[in-house]
């Protein structure tokens, strides 16, 4: 069982630079065909500074850090037995190309069901856009919700 | 950014338009490992997904998330989106056919903005569905 003391656990926060080839790659992954989210002239001739960060992207940028397994590590969970559950977005900005995203995630909840077959461990992330100026800005919170399968 | 379709008659019931996606293959699975950072080996690597007792790898749940986000971006610039939540009801397999469709279940006003709430899902060839979820757009962006 997942030891619940680490509710209110703080990951590393970390810093990502969005590039845009990684953007196109992810583009093509996905079958995007919408030129705003492929090319960089079309993009900005929709008003974006630089290619969009698309809506579910946030939460791969997030996945850029050392070990984005870490925290599964951190509270004894086997890899091999998680399951994305649920996944929340809540957006203040859209991100684009060449922006640097700080990512600021805890566990906020760990709970279970089934007697156990299954637990839940639930995680926020606060994500702001590196301005230049003093303060960064909020860009978006994401909420997980990974279940680990016990049989 | 302006959006191409008329926001002003939206209404309690309309559907968006919906997007089809071809089959999931091993390909698609690589690739999506690949773009995204997510390495999870259950949803490539045959012999690790087996050893943890499932028949097969499987894709992501970000996978069809993402069809997800690429059905509202056609429909409106992505800065009309507020908000995005998805839940993952059943795995989607190797070879299934996702097709996304959203409907505006409710308009209100928040912030001093139009807004509207929308259900989303995602279903196989079958009509199984793998994914619901909820959006939440402005509509004057």
């Amino acid at each position: 069982m997942i030891d619940p003391s680490f509710i209110g656990f703080r990951l590393p926060v970390h810093t990502q630079l969005v590039e845009a080839g990684r953007l196109r790659f992810f583009a093509r992954a996905i079958g995007e065909t919408n030129p705003v989210y492929l090319e960089e002239d079309a993009a900005r001739a929709a008003g974006w500074r630089s290619l969009p960060v698309p809506p579910t992207f946030l939460f791969c940028l997030d996945m850029e850090r050392d070990n984005p397994y870490d925290y599964m590590d951190t509270l004894g969970i086997e890899l091999g037995k998680v399951l994305h559950g649920e996944q929340h977005f809540d957006y203040y900005q859209v991100a684009c190309a060449g922006d640097r995203l700080t990512f600021d995630s805890r566990i906020t909840d760990i709970y279970q069901k089934k007697a156990g077959a299954m637990e839940f461990v639930v995680r926020e992330t606060a994500v702001y856009r590196d301005t230049g100026r003093q303060e960064p800005d909020r860009l978006a919170d994401l909420r997980s919700i990974i279940i680990i399968r016990h049989r | 950014m302006r959006p191409d379709v008329d926001t002003t008659s939206i209404k309690v019931g309309d559907e968006i338009p919906p997007l089809s996606t071809p089959p999931i293959s091993r390909l698609t699975l690589a690739l999506y490992a690949g773009a995204s950072g997510d390495h999870n080996p259950i949803h490539v690597d045959l012999d690790f997904a087996r050893y943890h007792g499932m028949d097969d790898v499987f894709a992501h749940g970000m996978l069809a998330s993402a069809y997800l986000g690429r059905m509202l971006t056609n429909w409106l610039p992505q800065d009309a989106l507020v908000s995005f939540g998805m839940r993952f009801v059943a795995i989607s397999h190797v070879h299934d056919e996702l097709s996304c469709s959203g409907r505006i279940t409710e308009r209100f006003e928040e912030a001093g903005e139009q807004r509207a709430r929308l259900e989303l899902s995602v279903v196989n060839q079958h009509g199984e569905t793998k994914v619901v979820g909820d959006a939440v757009v402005r509509l004057d962006p």
